[in-house]
């Protein structure tokens, strides 16, 4: 455990060193988000309308953006096979990055959703909803990211791969969080698409790591 | 002590060896010799368990050694063909993790491979030999009793090459075993060298 906290706060420390590589995920999100009012014009009935799926899309696709620099510096500079022999378990060392992945992206994302959704007008009741299935989807991208960089890792071409594998993935984590924000928009219960979000990440977050490092020692190799 | 027995390693599709067999009591040496491509650093990474041998067995005092791959991590120290120095990080930060894996005093490593004044440096203007002493640092730091070695001393002058002479003594004649894959004599009597083809 204690080698598994010294991963994290090495991965925490070289991403506050490349602070332009760390905001780059959060202005990208801002800017995509942004598009959409000049793009669909300004009425607040369309935009309101729309907006729990644009911030949802535009969240997943900037949660991408990190994945391919994940595990690809530490491949190259050698880095990574001093993790393998840390000591600490492959899905261990996994499941530092997704977590590391989830602090540096996820929760900047999840603090610019808010914002983001009030300059698309999206309907007051539905915010709520929208920011509990980020809260509970941006780890499952993180987890999903993960996994999908630690199998495409050493491959050629390998960034064109990753969305290629990640995106149908993560179709059931879209689906379900901007339901749950469009059913509370509409004055239904958004809970079902909320506890349907929580199992999903309850059954990712140990079969995620897994898989991840099992890509891992398949990439050291 | 450390025993290979007739491993063999296959990469992709290609024998890069096979039937390979020695044994290294503890306080001694291998060095691995042979033509570029002849399987030095395969062998190394087999040694390390970040390569599965197809045949054969690996042995940590008489006990499978690859049965648990990351308690063999812990007794490894792996230097390989690259240094791991992180550009964006300054030089203590950059073995801090090693540090806090192992538990050891950062600033003895740094001082026994004479890098001390240079510990708050971004590791990015450091030359590729003080890179090559800052990843020599971690075998210090790490306290494993086996060090894998792949060309070790590349890119050091040679005031460094003896103060990595004096590190391998302090290793050896604490019980420590070395494996050493090289091009160039390395500060290592009475070593046992195998020759790969």
């Amino acid at each position: 455990m204690r080698i598994f906290w010294a991963v994290l706060s090495r991965d925490l420390r070289l991403s506050m060193r490349h602070g332009a590589d760390t905001l780059a995920a959060l202005l990208f999100f801002m800017v995509t988000a942004s598009l959409f009012p000049l793009a669909i014009g300004p009425a607040p009935d369309t935009l309101g309308r729309i907006a729990p799926g644009i911030v949802w899309v535009c969240a997943l696709l900037a949660a991408l953006l990190p994945l391919d620099r994940l595990f690809g510096a530490d491949l190259e500079d050698g880095s990574l096979d001093l993790l393998m022999l840390s000591g600490l378990p492959p899905f261990g060392i996994a499941a530092a990055k997704a977590m590391s992945h989830w602090i540096v992206t996820g929760v900047p994302l999840l603090l610019a959703a808010g914002p983001v959704a009030i300059m698309l007008r999206m309907p007051e009741d539905g915010i709520p909803a929208l920011l509990l299935g980020l809260l509970l989807g941006s780890p499952l991208l993180s987890l999903f990211g993960t996994m999908g960089a630690s199998i495409v890792l050493g491959a050629r071409r390998g960034g064109v791969l990753l969305p290629l594998l990640v995106l149908p993935l993560v179709t059931p984590v879209l689906i379900f969080g901007a339901a749950a924000a469009d059913a509370a928009a509409g004055g239904f219960s958004p809970h079902p698409h909320l506890m349907l979000l929580a199992a999903m990440l309850a059954a990712a977050l140990p079969l995620c790591p897994l898989a991840a490092g099992a890509g891992l020692r398949g990439a050291v190799e | 002590m450390l025993t290979a027995e007739d491993v063999a390693v296959f990469r992709g599709e290609r024998l890069i060896f096979r039937d390979f067999s020695f044994t290294a009591p503890s306080g001694g040496a291998l060095v691995l010799a042979g033509p570029n491509g002849s399987g030095k650093s395969t062998l190394l990474r087999m040694l390390a368990g970040l390569i599965r041998p197809a045949a054969g067995r690996v042995l940590w005092n008489g006990e499978d050694a690859l049965d648990d791959l990351a308690a063999h991590g812990q007794r490894v120290a792996y230097l390989g063909h690259q240094d791991a120095v992180k550009p964006g990080l300054t030089v203590v930060e950059n073995i801090r993790f090693a540090a806090s894996v192992s538990g050891r005093s950062v600033t003895t490593a740094l001082a026994a491979v004479g890098l001390e004044a240079l510990a708050d440096l971004p590791a990015r203007m450091l030359s590729a030999g003080q890179k090559r002493r800052l990843a020599l640092s971690r075998l210090v730091l790490s306290g494993a009793p086996l060090w894998l070695l792949d060309e070790p001393t590349l890119g050091l002058d040679t005031a460094s090459i003896a103060r990595f002479g004096v590190l391998l003594a302090t290793h050896r004649a604490g019980g420590g075993i070395v494996v050493a894959a090289t091009h160039v004599p390395l500060p290592l009597p009475d070593a046992t060298e195998f020759r790969l083809n």
